[in-house]
């Protein structure tokens, strides 16, 4: 009786470490194939052909006048770069965020192509949540009082 | 003044706080009833200085009193009195002082319930929540004082955070998630109290953690949709879930706590998972501290990470005396947790339970591993990393489909053992119904695997849990004669805690049909139009007519007026906007969402040109997303349902705790038989 209670026990046990290994390699096989690193245009070009086609997230600030956006087509092109100087072109389609302007931060999600273009299917402002004065030379009010000239009610 | 009665109160309700946890432990452990009485009265009084704090805080927000810190921060005098009022919990200091507001509340509100009850149980767990908000005040006294004084006085405030006062659903996410939240430390108290007091051995404490559990799951569940919906509303992206981790954060404690109702019901019924069940309310309360970290520590960069205090540091040093306590205190006693009952069968409603809880807890891991992932890369190997949203809906999506699958097998099979039988004549309608199912999928062209799992899965438990209605409703027809609405509301009247399950899970099948339905077939078109001109989407046109500027007292509005045309005809009018906010610099997003039940029109102005002559807008069809919504209430009625039993059960219950315990198996033996 107690030896058969005994096997039970022990393939339960079999049975459990079965089924937590298996979950184990699942969950580090499929977490390993969607990471996604967060790179600056140095990071990205200093990893040479392990770069191209797998999806990053690449933060930096916009060039000045680097940024090309056609409404018509919905085509965004401009460069990424980083305080190193390292720059990067990316192509996007859609609309760029309101009042995207050179030197803002950006980050991107997408991946670099052969071609040495990032082709983003995401992008986001940085800006941060914490409430702060403007600083000189930024009044967001100024500056949002000149959108649509002569349409305002 | 409103400055010094708030920090007063908070400084005075640390120290009686301190006494109030101190009196009832060691009441609890001599048997002092004197000690136990003046806890109890220490226990109201912190509720009374906390609501003082509180209070004082919404007057000085209300009356703009910018000398008080956390008005300096969060008010303004362009607001409207509805998000002043809500910026009580718009940042860090003054939503953790609504966090204690919430718990003190709870706390005095457990005690008050329960003053008759017998036994050490309830002053133990009032002196475990008197602990937890001892936290929660030394934070609020020290690094998160929202009181501290702003010299010298400014004349005007920033106003909350933009996207926190662009839409009335702040109003109800927040409060809703606090008390789901905080309404976990209820049973977390009540378990140690069990264990502490010894109750632990009989079944009473669990009747009223079950309760309690209920009901934080209930605002929980709510909040979770409510959450949903604004991020849906609000961010204009058209989605409702990106497995963000603030979204993980609500998710994870809500996982841990569904397993719990239902293991729950297999320690009442058949004696087992005691210790497991334990360890759940354990871990659901320390999921909730983890999530409330994660959110407000700024570890994570998101709406909701405030700022980058020393709080993290207090929230890991709680989060650590919290799982080790516990678990020591759980472990020591694990004797006295040892099963009284056996599994009789394999298949049966309890190893159905079980499964429900092995791939629950599957799910738990897997959002939490990925959600702390990227902090652990982070801390160890220095790398920025994310987790992509592939890897969640890989590894959920089939954990997903078993838990449809078993909450139709639930339902239809009988406690103990299921003969062969009985489970083809159970499950043998379901299955039809989701071959229907399936094959009215793929002819209307869904092809992928998920969602064809989902849809007949859901189809299958659908069918499972409406039939416990339908067949009920007709056996008490055939019975006593009674009409099919009269039939229905006396089965769940007679048995709400059972209906009102099977009420939950229809409304979780009907969010699952709105996330199905709106994934699948959600259609997106961008374009930058001129004025006049249009875009086609679906079975609507739609028509820019003008963009223009409007001025309102916090903000500036740019919108674009935009005519909805179906089959030429105008059918309505939709006007996506830019709110612009002095103190940002970039404008918050404000969709238009058209809402019908059969889905909605989603509108966002994506940009526009500075002379007004054209907008680019991405618009989106998403059928039924107010499924989701609705689904959510559904699973609220349910939960009300099932409370409702709680409330007719409580006399009885008092009078028999009041009663000496003599042993009755006769009566025992034939509640069972009748169950």
């Amino acid at each position: 009786m107690s030896n058969i209670q005994g096997r039970r026990k022990a393939a339960v046990a079999v049975a459990v470490v079965v089924i937590v290994a298996a979950f184990a390699f699942l969950l580090y096989g499929n977490i390993d194939k969607n990471v996604v690193f967060f790179l600056t245009p140095q990071e990205l070009l200093s990893r040479g052909p392990a770069a191209y086609d797998v999806p990053v997230r690449l933060g930096g600030l916009v060039q000045a006048g680097s940024v090309k956006w056609d409404p018509e087509k919905l085509d965004l092109r401009f460069v990424v770069m980083d305080s190193g100087g390292q720059s990067v072109n990316v192509h996007s389609t859609g609309a760029p965020p309101q009042m995207f302007r050179d030197g803002m931060g950006v980050v991107l999600e997408g991946r670099y192509h052969r071609d040495g273009v990032f082709q983003a299917t995401e992008l986001m402002v940085k800006h941060s949540n914490e409430y702060r004065k403007p600083e000189h030379g930024e009044r967001p009010k100024d500056m949002y009082k000149s959108l649509v000239k002569g349409a305002g009610s | 003044m409103t400055r010094l009665l708030g920090s007063g109160s908070l400084v005075v309700a640390l120290g009686v706080a301190i006494y109030a946890a101190l009196a009832l432990l060691a009441g609890a452990r001599r048997k002092r009833t004197d000690l136990l009485r003046s806890g109890e009265l220490a226990l109201y009084a912190v509720w009374g200085l906390v609501t003082t704090a509180t209070l004082s805080m919404v007057y000085a927000l209300v009356s703009h009193d910018f000398s008080v810190k956390y008005v300096a921060m969060v008010g303004s005098r362009a607001t409207p009195l509805f998000y002043t009022v809500i910026s009580l919990w718009g940042a860090l200091e003054g939503s953790i002082l609504f966090w204690i507001f919430v718990l003190t509340s709870l706390s005095a509100l457990v005690t008050y319930q329960n003053r008759d009850r017998q036994g050490t149980l309830v002053p133990y767990a009032g002196g475990v929540l008197m602990m937890i908000s001892i936290f929660f005040l030394i934070m609020l006294v020290g690094p998160a004082n929202p009181f501290g004084l702003v010299s010298p006085t400014p004349a005007d405030g920033p106003g909350p955070n933009p996207l926190l006062q662009n839409h009335i659903l702040m109003g109800v996410h927040p409060p809703l998630l606090y008390l789901g939240y905080v309404g976990m430390s209820v049973p977390f108290a009540f378990g140690i109290g069990a264990v502490l007091s010894g109750e632990i051995e009989n079944d009473g404490w669990i009747r009223l953690t079950r309760k309690w559990s209920l009901v934080a799951w209930m605002f929980l569940s709510a909040a979770i949709i409510a959450g949903m919906w604004w991020s849906y509303e609000v961010l204009g992206w058209g989605g409702y879930w990106a497995w963000d981790p603030v979204e993980n954060a609500s998710f994870i404690p809500w996982l841990t706590a569904t397993a719990f109702l239902h293991s729950v019901m297999v320690q009442e019924r058949r004696g087992l998972l005691k210790l497991w069940n334990l360890n759940l309310i354990v871990a659901t309360f320390a999921l909730t501290i983890l999530g409330t970290f994660l959110t407000r520590s700024g570890v994570l960069s998101s709406v909701h990470a405030f700022s980058e205090g020393p709080i993290g540091r207090y929230f890991l040093g709680f989060i650590t005396i919290v799982l080790i306590s516990s678990f020591a205190l759980v472990a020591g006693n694990s004797e006295r947790l040892r099963p009284t009952g056996n599994l009789d069968a394999a298949v049966s409603r309890e190893s159905v339970f079980l499964l429900n809880n092995l791939f629950l807890t599957a799910f738990t891991i897997t959002v939490l591993v990925g959600t702390l992932f990227p902090l652990v890369a982070e801390a160890i190997r220095g790398v920025k990393v994310s987790v992509g949203e592939p890897f969640f809906n890989r590894m959920t999506l089939p954990i997903c489909t078993a838990l449809l699958f078993l909450m139709g097998v639930g339902p239809a099979l009988p406690w103990r053992a299921a003969s062969g039988d009985v489970v083809k004549r159970q499950l043998l309608p379901p299955t039809v119904v989701a071959v229907i199912a399936l094959v009215v999928s793929l002819v209307i062209g869904v092809r992928s695997p998920y969602a064809l799992a989902a849809f007949s899965f859901g189809a299958f438990a659908l069918a499972a849990n409406a039939r416990e209605f339908i067949d009920g409703a007709a056996a008490r027809r055939r019975a006593h004669g009674e009409s099919p609405p009269v039939a229905l509301a006396r089965l769940v009247g007679g048995n709400r805690r059972r209906y009102g399950g099977y009420i939950a899970h229809l409304g979780v099948l009907t969010v699952t049909l709105g996330i199905g339905a709106s994934s699948t077939f959600r259609a997106e078109r961008e374009a930058t139009l001129k004025k006049g001109e249009t875009m086609a989407i679906g079975p609507f046109t739609v028509r820019l007519d003008d963009v223009y500027r409007r001025d309102e007292p916090q903000r500036m509005v740019l919108a674009a007026g935009v005519t909805i045309l179906k089959g030429g005809r105008e059918v309505g009018r939709m006007e996506p906007r830019m709110n612009f906010y002095p103190t940002q610099d970039q404008p918050v997003p404000t969709p238009s969402v058209r809402t019908r039940p059969a889905g909605d029109l989603y509108i966002n102005l994506q940009a526009f040109a500075q002379d007004g002559s054209n907008a680019t807008l991405r618009v989106i069809q998403e059928p039924l997303v107010p499924w989701i919504w609705a689904g959510g209430m559904i699973v609220v009625l349910g939960a009300l349902v099932s409370l409702g039993a709680g409330l007719k059960e409580r006399l009885p219950a008092r009078a028999a705790v009041r009663a000496p315990a003599a042993p009755r198996p006769a009566t025992a033996a034939l509640e069972e038989a009748a169950r």
